[in-house]
């Protein structure tokens, strides 16, 4: 059974129910739209289940690429799919993020809902594509199609500035891309062969290798995004629906972190190592830098925009470490954030639903009148800034060993950035959800419903046991890791 | 050589003249049977593109005409797009009161020109090719008498032109008094490694000819107003099938008479090639007017396809084959889907007319949104795999300061491409829009449905028919 084609392409199953229900019923029928609903939330479910089957049935003691399909296509280019430990988790997390998205929509939609739903269900087919994909054209062709369904996302369901801030999206990511474009077809060119599997055994000489790292840098550091060119990021988070905040934060960035587990340390690690004081560098600014801003931040979406830019940084940092923890870490705390940063989104969208603002100012005193809703925020905050118990803890620690290991300095700036989210996430909660009520319009704000728990259930349940049970992870990813930590080691040792 | 196989050599050609004259001579006696003449066209053009596949491959006439595998694979593909031509031109012109049997005729002397350029084989048969071609279409452009825009885009069209061949003529005289010979084999010998300065002179001429027929900048500047001008079937005709002629020729003129100079052709087409890329890419940036704007467009394509070329090698040329035919298809469809769009019996020519055109006529819009992307080059849209061709090509060669220069310039495009979806996805509508025309919307949307999903299997196909037509011309 193809169980990874079957995968990426399910939602498009979805879809072409959807299509079929919005050119039959019009566009606001109502019966229609309540029905695209659930053809799109049990799609997602269909995909989860498929994508829990598929984590069931991997097995975690092969470091090599699993359940591969192999079509050849045209021009030397094929159909390769297959996922390793090091995507397979990628992979769930997609798919358990994507009914939340879509359950998390299910009100705050209400124009052009079937377009709504084709736009997430056609994403959700792209973001499994890319960490499925092993031909190098075949992962291109997913990973950057995946703009077009964004830059609608946020074009037509985004907030005032959402023109810009789609435009801004779409141009920032081409102009990465079609350096790695330039790159790939090079590799293409030069190694005949457009297999990742292959390419990864292929040796680049280190002066091409520069180069090519230099282009894929191009593309993964702003998808990640790593400072100076994450500026892209908060735009989009703050003019995106709340959902499009969730996917973008939680899965699309961390694409940026595959691509450099996948193709930058494997393919060009004499260039990787090389560059890691670089990439160390912009990591660390990342981490102190936008730390900074985020505290400074007015808006809610903002201030957790940023605050992603700086835990990217240390996934970054954990990344070019390159010893096991660091992997391990940065793997882990990629994971993390896409439960942690997306429930965080959530939890802003159900005050902005319920009062049509992100302006901090505008709140305080929650808690006196939605004791649920403090209490989730808090987990979910707490996770954030790593406490331990929480996911955020084993990622972010790891990480910093694995740096403290390649580079002390580094890891003490890193360290810091691990304060200094202490200081914004705790503050904002204290302007958010303590004190008193003092805006008189939040005196009527009700509590969460029923549709929020069950939104926020499997996201603290995902916090809290992978924070208690990292090695259920682990267990999982270590193969692959060590693999290409052993890989990665010989590779950078001969060349010294 | 025996006369008569040289004939058999020239089929498809013959059938087209022979028709041609053939539907004249109907339409003289027959004015009002402007449906039969047409259809009579479409019928000769598919019959030719038949002719064109089974025909024996060979040379014929002396060298003045090679039907090898690179003449057959752009005749049936100029055919075909000529045909399309006339279905979708056809019917507009009736709706607006121009009943010329004279059309269909026009389309396929155009076709013929078109034949003949893409297996010619000597000076002459070039010129000739060039000439029936460019005669043809400046009629065409001119055919709405009653528009004083199109009788300005015929004039404009004309006079320029006119200059292009008078330019193409100009080189091809150097070259002869040079070569001594006008075929393009006896050229290359006479070139040898290294063309001396008269040949590469009567080069440089030809090139800027050509050129120009290809709305290559800075040869570009009649192409926006044609455009704009020009009856919109006309113009979904003459952005398509003419191109890929004209760029056939390019290519059996540098790998046919001057392979050996690779080297010293190389640096002008990557220049020209460049200089197409930005002056459509940033000439893009401030037009308002969607016909204005595809015409820098299609200059920027251009680029992309001369940078193939420039590339001097078979994969190069397989490139460029590519690249024009899958381009062809986009721009067929593009043109086609204005063409189906009115307001009040008002042709919708601006951005701002597209406003919220999803709600108005979605099929339309989502057509108009694959051509948007594939011309930006996103993947899986046929245009992203006509520039991994070219790209890929231009990188085996070498070239790659061009090729990223190019695909940077591609990023700078995607903003116009951009602002057309925005415009008809993310903003209100601009009132109804009329009932589309059956043949005009059919044709838009099967070129879209090419676009994406299509193209994914017929990529498969056309692939090693590509890379054979490539072979034919000789580089290594």
């Amino acid at each position: 059974m193809p169980i990874l084609s079957l995968i990426t392409f399910a939602p498009l199953v979805g879809v072409a129910a959807i299509l079929g229900l919005r050119l039959t019923g019009g566009p606001d029928n109502a019966r229609s739209v309540e029905r695209s609903k659930w053809i799109a939330l049990i799609t997602t479910l269909v995909t989860l289940a498929l994508s829990v089957l598929l984590v069931v049935r991997f097995n975690p003691n092969d470091w090599g690429f699993q359940f591969v399909e192999e079509t050849p296509w045209f021009a030397g280019i094929a159909y390769r799919m297959g996922v390793d430990g090091i995507s397979v988790l990628f992979v769930l997390l997609t798919a358990f993020l994507m009914p939340i998205c879509i359950a998390a929509s299910w009100k705050s939609i209400e124009t052009r809902v079937h377009e709504y739903m084709i736009a997430f269900l056609l994403l959700e087919t792209l973001v499994v594509g890319v960490f499925c994909a092993l031909d190098l054209v075949l992962f291109y062709t997913f990973f950057e199609f995946g703009l077009v369904p964004m830059f609608l996302i946020i074009g037509i369901w985004g907030g005032a500035r959402r023109v810009y801030a789609a435009f801004k999206f779409f141009l920032y990511t081409l102009l990465g891309s079609v350096l790695m474009l330039a790159a790939i077809l090079y590799m293409i060119g030069t190694a005949h062969t457009s297999s990742i599997p292959e390419l990864m055994a292929y040796h680049f000489s280190p002066a091409v290798q520069t180069w090519l790292w230099l282009a894929f840098f191009a593309s993964f550091a702003v998808k990640m995004p790593m400072w100076p060119v994450h500026t892209w990021l908060p735009d989009a988070h703050v003019e995106a629906p709340t959902a499009g905040s969730v996917i973008l934060a939680g899965i699309l960035l961390k694409m940026g972190g595959y691509g450099f587990l996948r193709f930058s340390l494997p393919m060009f690690p004499n260039a990787s190592e090389m560059f890691t004081p670089l990439v160390f560098a912009m990591s660390a600014i990342a981490v102190i830098y936008t730390s900074l801003v985020a505290f400074r931040q007015t808006d809610i979406k903002k201030l957790i925009a940023y605050s992603s830019v700086a835990h990217m940084g240390l996934v970054t940092m954990g990344i070019f470490s390159g010893n096991v923890q660091g992997e391990q870490g940065a793997i882990y705390q990629m994971l993390s954030h896409g439960v942690i940063s997306g429930a965080l989104f959530l939890c802003v969208g159900v005050i902005y639903d319920r009062m049509h603002t992100r302006d901090i100012t505008a709140y305080g005193g929650l808690v006196n009148r939605m004791p649920w809703y403090a209490a989730v925020f808090m987990l979910f905050s707490m996770g954030n800034v790593g406490l331990p118990g929480t996911s955020g803890f084993v990622g972010e620690i790891l990480s910093v060993v694995g740096v403290y290991k390649a580079s002390t300095w580094t890891a003490i700036l890193a360290t810091s950035g691990v304060i200094l989210s202490a200081v914004y996430m705790l503050s904002l909660y204290r302007r958010v959800v303590m004190g008193e009520l003092t805006n008189p319009k939040l005196a009527a704000i009700t509590d969460l419903e029923l549709r929020e728990v069950l939104i926020f259930t499997p996201l603290i349940v995902a916090t809290l046991y992978l924070g208690i049970q990292p090695n259920s992870v682990f267990s999982l990813t270590s193969s692959s890791v060590d693999h290409l930590v052993s890989v990665y080691q010989a590779a950078t040792a001969g060349a010294l | 050589m025996t006369f008569s196989s040289n004939l058999l050599i020239a089929f498809p050609q013959l059938i087209l003249a022979v028709s041609a004259l053939l539907l004249l001579v109907v339409g003289a006696f027959a004015p009002k049977q402007t449906t039969l003449v047409a259809g009579g066209g479409v019928l000769a053009l598919a019959l030719a593109a038949f002719a064109a596949a089974i025909q024996p491959l060979g040379v014929a006439f002396g060298g003045a005409l090679v039907n090898d595998a690179g003449a057959v694979f752009a005749e049936v593909a100029i055919y075909a797009a000529s045909a399309v031509g006339i279905v979708l031109g056809k019917p507009w012109f009736e709706r607006r009161g121009v009943r010329n049997f004279e059309f269909p005729v026009l389309v396929l002397l155009a076709a013929l020109g078109m034949g003949m350029m893409a297996a010619s084989g000597d000076l002459i048969s070039l010129y000739v090719g060039v000439e029936l071609q460019s005669l043809a279409l400046y009629v065409l452009a001119a055919m709405h008498r009653d528009d004083a825009k199109a009788s300005e885009a015929g004039l404009k069209y004309f006079v320029l032109g006119a200059l292009s061949s008078g330019l193409l003529l100009y080189g091809a005289s150097l070259i002869y008094g040079f070569a001594g010979s006008t075929v393009f084999t006896d050229i290359a010998v006479a070139a040898g490694g290294h063309a001396n300065t008269g040949l590469l002179f009567g080069l440089v001429f030809l090139i800027c000819g050509l050129a120009f027929k290809v709305s290559a900048a800075p040869f570009h500047m009649w192409t926006p107003d044609v455009y704009e001008g020009a009856p919109t079937p006309i113009v979904a005709f003459f952005a398509a099938a003419p191109k890929l002629a004209a760029m056939v020729l390019f290519a059996r003129v540098l790998a046919n008479g001057f392979a050996g100079a690779s080297d010293q052709w190389q640096q002008i087409l990557v220049v020209i090639a460049l200089i197409s890329v930005a002056v459509g890419a940033f000439a893009g940036l401030v037009q308002k007017n969607l016909k204005r704007l595809w015409a820098y467009s299609s200059i920027a394509n251009i680029g992309y396809a001369l940078l193939g070329l420039a590339s001097g090698t078979s994969e190069g040329v397989q490139a460029m084959l590519m690249f024009m035919v899958l381009y062809m298809v986009d721009v067929t469809g593009f043109f086609a889907c204005l063409a189906a769009l009115s307001r009040q019996g008002r042709a919708m020519e601006t951005i701002d007319d597209m406003a919220g055109l999803i709600k108005e006529q979605p099929g339309i819009a989502l057509a108009m949104t694959a051509f948007a992307l594939s011309a930006l080059g996103l993947p899986p849209f046929s245009g992203f795999w006509a520039k991994i061709y070219v790209f890929k090509a231009a990188l085996d060669a070498g070239l790659w300061a061009p090729a990223v220069i190019g695909l940077v310039g591609s990023v700078v495009a995607a903003f116009y491409y951009l602002k057309l979806i925005k415009v008809m996805w993310f903003d209100g509508s601009a009132g109804a829009t009329d009932k589309p025309p059956m043949e005009a919307r059919a044709i838009g949307l099967a070129a879209a449905l090419f676009a994406f999903p299509i193209v994914m299997l017929a990529l498969k196909f056309l692939d090693p028919l590509a890379a054979t037509a490539a072979h034919a011309f000789g580089l290594a």
